[in-house]
Parts: C-alpha cells; sequence; structure tokens
C-alpha cells in the first residue's frame, strides 16, 4: 500500500517537500544541540525541563485522544465512525512517533538511550512511560495497517485486530495516565503534586485530540473525494464538548483546593502563572488567553446552532486546540518548576534554536500524518470508485 | 522465495525482540536479589565506614559570608566544578543561601537578626528515601549501603527525572562541555561530560582513603560528619545535646543533614 504514498497530485508534494524542508533545517539545529549540549535551549538547572518535554507531554494526549474515534466503533457498535476508525488510528501513530522524538531531544546523553532497556528499574515512572508508549505505538501499526489493508482488499478485518484494537482503547488513557505520573508522584513539587492531574491530563487529551481530528476531517473533505461525514464530524464535537468542560471543571477543582487551603507551596505555582510572582510574569498573558480560548470554546460547543455550523465548529476547534496547548505545552511543565524547590523564582523561555528543533519534530509528525492520511484516503477513494 | 524471506523476517523479528527484552525480564526474574560477584574488591584498610552517614552544621560558628568561602571553595576545586559564565548552565555541590529560602516552611516575619542574615550551606541531603533514586530509569543514581547517594556519570542518560524529582534543588545539569570552565583541574578526580547530571557526592572517594569530606576538613569544625548509627560517634555527640533541624522534614526523604540554629 505503501505505493499510494508516492502517487499523488502537485500539491501533495509541495507538503511533503516543505515539510521536508522543516525537518532537514530543524535537523541541522539538532546536530548543533548534539555537539554544543542542551545548552542552547533555555532551560537552566532551576527549570530543567522546557519546551521538549512539555510538547511531548501535550502529545500524549493527542495520542490518547484518538480513542476517542476507536472506542465508540469497537466497544458500542456505533457504525457511523467505522468510516473514520483509521484516522483516529493513523494520528496515534504520528503523534507517539513525535513524543518519543521529543524525549530523544531532550535526552542530555541520547546515544545512551538505550541504558533504559539494559538497566531496567520499574520502580521509576519513565521506564513504564517507555513502555506504554512504544506498545500503543505498535498496536496503532498493527490495527491501521490491517484495517485499512482489509478496506482495500474489500474483506472484513480478521478477528483477532478487533481484540486488538479493544486492548488499544484500554491502553490509551494508560499512555496519558503514566504521563500524568512522571509529575504527580514527585515529592517536591506542589503545582503537580495533585491527584486531579491524571484525570485533568485525560479530560484535555480527549477534547485536544478529536478537536485537531474534527479539523482534519474538514480539511479532508476539502481536499480530497473523500467525505468522513457531517454526522461523524457532529459525534466528534460532541465529544469534544463534554472533554472541555470536564477538563476545565478539573482545573477549577483544584483551583478550589489550593486556593482555599491557601497552602503556598501549592499556591505560588498558579499564582506565578495566572498573576506573576515577584515581578516575573512572563507566562501571565499567555495563561490568560488558554483560559480565553476554552471559556469560549465552551460556549460556542454547547450551544447546538453554532455547534452545527461547521465554520464556527472548526473555529472553536481551533482556539480549543491552541487553548490546550499553552496549558498543557507550555504553563504544565514550567508551571511546575516556577518557583523552584529554594523558592527563588527563575523564569523559562525556549530560544531559537530550541523552537526550531520543536517546529521539526512537528513537522516529522505532519509529514508521517500526511503520509498515512494519504494511504488511507486513497485506498477509500479507490473502493468507493470516485 | 517469498515464503522463506517472510519466514527469515519473523525469525529474525522475534529473534530481535527477545535480545531486546532479555535484560528486562531479567530484572523481574531476579526478584531483588543482586547478582552474584565475580570479584572481590579490595577496600582500603584506612577507609572511613559508617552504618549510615550524616553530618551536623553548626551555624552558631558562623559569621558573614566569608567564612563560607574556603568550604566552598575547597569542594569546588577537589571536584573539578566548572566555573561558567552563563547563568543558566552553573553547576553548584555546595553553596550557600539564605533561611528563608533554605527552610521555606520554617521561616517567619520575625526571625531574629543573626538567622535572617546569615547565610546557609545547602548541599544534597543525602536522604534515608531519596526521591532522584526512585525517579532514575537507569540507576545511574543510587543509595549506597552507607546512606551516600552517588552517580554513575557513565551511565546516566541526561533525562533530568532526577532534577524534578529531588526536593532541594541540589541537583546539576552539565548543559554544555563544563572542561574549559574548569580552572585548575585535579586529576585525582574525574571531569564531567556535558549531558550529565551531578551533585554532592558526601566525598566518597576522600572518605575511601581515610579523609574526611572536604567541606568538614576547611570548616575549622563547624561541620562535622559521622556515624548516625553509633551512639558513640561525634554527630550523635551533637545531635544530643544540642537542638537541630533539618529541610523540608515534613516530605519524610530522611534527609542526613542536620542543622543547629
Amino acid at each position: 500500500m505503501l505505493e499510494l504514498a508516492i502517487k499523488g497530485g502537485k500539491k501533495y508534494w509541495i507538503l511533503i517537500i516543505g515539510l521536508l524542508a522543516v525537518m532537514g533545517i530543524a535537523f541541522g539545529f539538532w546536530l548543533w544541540q548534539l555537539s554544543f549540549g542542551l545548552g542552547i535551549t533555555g532551560m537552566s538547572r532551576d527549570v530543567s525541563w522546557g519546551f521538549y518535554i512539555a510538547q511531548f507531554t501535550f502529545l500524549v494526549g493527542v495520542a490518547a485522544g484518538g480513542v476517542m474515534v476507536v472506542l465508540p466503533y469497537y466497544l458500542h457498535d456505533y457504525k457511523a465512525f467505522g468510516r473514520i476508525t483509521i484516522l483516529g488510528e493513523f494520528l496515534a501513530i504520528a503523534s507517539v512517533i513525535m513524543c518519543l522524538m521529543f524525549i530523544i531531544a531532550d535526552l542530555g546523553q541520547p546515544m545512551r538511550a538505550l541504558n533504559v532497556l539494559l538497566y531496567p528499574t520499574p520502580g521509576s515512572v519513565l521506564f513504564w512511560d517507555m513502555i506504554v508508549l512504544n506498545v500503543y505505538l505498535l498496536l496503532n501499526i498493527i490495527v491501521g495497517w490491517n484495517v485499512i489493508e482489509a478496506e482495500r482488499n474489500n474483506i472484513k478485518y480478521p478477528g483477532w485486530i478487533k481484540a486488538l484494537a479493544i486492548f488499544s482503547i484500554v491502553w490509551a488513557p494508560l499512555i496519558h495516565t503514566v504521563t500524568a505520573y512522571l509529575y504527580c508522584g514527585l515529592p517536591g513539587r506542589g503545582f503537580w503534586l495533585t491527584a486531579i492531574l491524571a484525570p485533568r491530563f485525560l479530560a484535555s487529551a480527549f477534547a485536544a485530540g478529536p478537536a485537531l481530528l474534527i479539523l482534519l476531517c474538514l480539511i479532508i473533505r476539502r481536499v480530497t473525494k473523500f467525505d468522513p461525514g457531517k454526522e461523524q464530524i457532529q459525534s466528534l464535537a460532541k465529544i469534544v464538548t463534554y472533554a472541555i468542560i470536564i477538563n476545565v471543571f478539573f482545573f477549577l477543582c483544584e483551583i478550589f483546593v489550593v486556593f482555599y487551603s491557601r497552602i503556598p507551596s501549592h499556591m505560588d505555582h498558579i499564582k506565578y502563572l495566572f498573576f506573576g510572582l515577584h515581578g516575573h510574569n512572563a507566562l501571565v498573558p499567555w495563561m490568560w488567553t488558554s483560559m480565553a480560548f476554552m471559556v469560549t470554546s465552551i460556549i460556542l460547543l454547547v450551544n447546538p446552532i453554532t455547534r452545527k455550523n461547521e465554520a464556527v465548529l472548526a473555529f472553536a476547534c481551533v482556539i480549543l486546540f491552541i487553548g490546550t496547548w499553552i496549558d498543557k505545552g507550555m504553563g504544565m511543565i514550567s508551571g511546575g518548576f516556577v518557583p523552584n524547590p529554594l523558592h527563588h523564582v527563575v523564569e523559562y523561555a525556549p530560544t531559537i534554536p530550541e523552537i526550531i528543533i520543536t517546529l521539526g519534530v512537528w513537522a516529522t509528525g505532519f509529514f508521517v500524518l500526511t503520509i498515512l492520511f494519504k494511504i488511507a484516503i486513497s485506498v477509500k477513494e479507490e473502493v468507493s470508485g470516485v | 522465495m517469498k515464503n522463506s524471506r517472510r519466514s527469515f523476517l519473523k525469525l529474525a523479528g522475534i529473534s530481535a525482540l527477545g535480545l531486546g527484552t532479555k535484560p528486562v525480564l531479567n530484572a523481574f526474574a531476579s526478584g531483588g536479589h543482586s547478582e552474584k560477584h565475580e570479584a572481590e574488591i579490595q577496600k582500603n584498610p584506612d577507609a572511613l565506614k559508617a552504618k549510615r552517614w550524616a553530618m551536623v552544621i553548626d551555624t552558631r560558628k558562623f559569621e558573614s559570608e566569608e567564612d563560607f568561602e574556603p568550604i566552598i571553595e575547597a569542594c569546588n576545586k577537589i571536584h573539578n566544578i566548572p566555573k561558567h559564565t552563563n547563568k543558566r548552565h552553573e553547576i553548584y555541590w555546595i553553596w550557600v543561601d539564605e533561611f528563608k529560602h533554605v527552610f521555606i516552611n520554617q521561616e517567619h516575619e520575625f526571625v531574629d537578626d543573626r538567622v535572617k542574615h546569615l547565610p546557609f550551606l545547602v548541599l544534597c541531603n543525602h536522604c534515608e528515601k531519596p526521591a532522584c533514586v526512585r525517579a532514575c530509569p537507569t540507576k545511574a543514581t543510587f543509595k549506597r549501603e552507607d546512606g551516600i547517594v552517588l552517580m554513575d556519570f557513565h551511565r546516566c542518560i541526561g533525562c533530568r527525572f532526577c532534577m524534578a524529582a529531588c526536593p532541594y534543588g541540589s541537583r546539576s545539569f552539565n548543559f554544555r562541555d563544563p572542561r574549559p570552565f574548569i580552572k585548575e583541574e585535579n586529576k585525582e578526580f574525574p571531569t564531567r561530560m556535558k549531558g550529565v547530571v551531578e551533585k554532592c557526592n558526601f566525598c566518597a572517594e576522600r572518605l575511601a582513603v581515610g579523609k574526611t569530606p572536604a567541606c568538614a576538613e576547611a570548616s575549622n569544625g563547624a561541620i562535622v560528619v559521622g556515624d548516625l548509627h553509633d551512639p558513640e560517634s561525634e554527630v550523635r555527640e551533637l545531635l544530643k545535646n544540642n537542638y537541630t533541624i533539618r529541610r523540608k522534614p515534613d516530605l519524610g526523604a530522611g534527609p542526613a543533614i542536620y542543622y543547629i540554629v
């Protein structure tokens, strides 16, 4: 089926070459980082994880979010999603690949990455995160590939594929739960030390992932002959609506506990993010933008009139995606490190090389996604004979 | 032809999977028993030993910033700690900070002037239950039987999970090659490479040849190390006769550095 990826029109090739160019430039910067060290980033001994780990965290969510189209089809026999489960699975593949690349980009000694296997440490959450992410990647590759191959040959996918698909449904929340456990089990970081972290991660994942999927469906309808379907998009929109409301609710639960109890080590991080601390307030405008975007998207999504208007829906999905990205991709990680364990406020901002390497990984993800979607949609066009 | 290639690939795939997961399976199979030791390591008869190392810092013996300089300098020199020009790249093993930063939850508005303005020494706490050791995915940081928490610079992958885990901010990362920033290299102690984490090692290399930690040696008796499990030891004597505090005791990590205030 791979041959379908090299039979494309002019626009397809422009996109592919554009993504390859970004990847190439970023690769050059990564080589620089490899030779100089992580000192070319904005990280420090106080904020020791930055943009890379933040993107990783956000994208684990997008990967897990793909399950929101797989689950209704396989568990509830919701037939309408049968048309688009493959898009969810392929989105998960691209997202997990980005996650793994961000981890590698963040390592000080990436050549030693396999030490995690050579000296396995079951007490470390990172060890488990490596396992759950790689298994999830493998599951989605096997299930996605077999489903689309069966569709091309006009046969039903084999029974064991359904078993694997159901297994992957159980596995999806696991990847984001384990990722949350990386943070929420650490004793000295009040911002992360909360049992609501994993549920919050899942809620924002099940909002951001399907929101991206809606946008991708709308793009696919526009540029290909395959229509993912009006009903499918509306069903996804309802899932997004519930998830984003739950996400904001969980956040408000956290706000209540932290500010009613008034424990400084928990309050100060949130104060820093939303109001600034000791005169440092780099993230304040970002965090309020994030909140405004999430609340606006809720208003637009809850109202059936606006939700059913696909232009408005697209707008709501864009701001929701940006809002959750700021919340998790920027605030969640540096927020946990500021103030530091000695209560000094040392701020963090990504550097230009760091941003370019980040863009390179995103470009790689979209490159993989483009190729996988191209294959899937070519098969669908072939089968429907249009 | 096609069939044999396919079966070859299958076999190769399964073999690769088997090889890759063997160490993982070993870890679970071993069930906590350590592998048998093939070689006996000869210990230096002069080595200083303890069941549980601890340190007592008598802050009453310090008066001003200058009193700390020789202590910090001794450590920096012996351990080849670089002096970076970029603040983001700084490496600390032992340094000073104010009371309100060192003892965050014990600070109050009316704390007496001496404590308020006196710098306090901070270093790795060599915890009883170190969060860093728990977080490390490769056992590159580990706790010795005598309580000292050490780093294997050659195994560390630079993921910095330990830095996020440490509630005391005691760990530093080599954001770039530290060697050009070392004034005078001490050939007795290894320099580090870029991309690995480091921290205070309680002068394990000095204890092994019968010397006390460099900071204690340079402190004119203000810093004392000894065995917490030995009722006759100097640290136990100090703990018995003075009221001491530790950093963030509420976290339950069990720091081994005690402060007489």
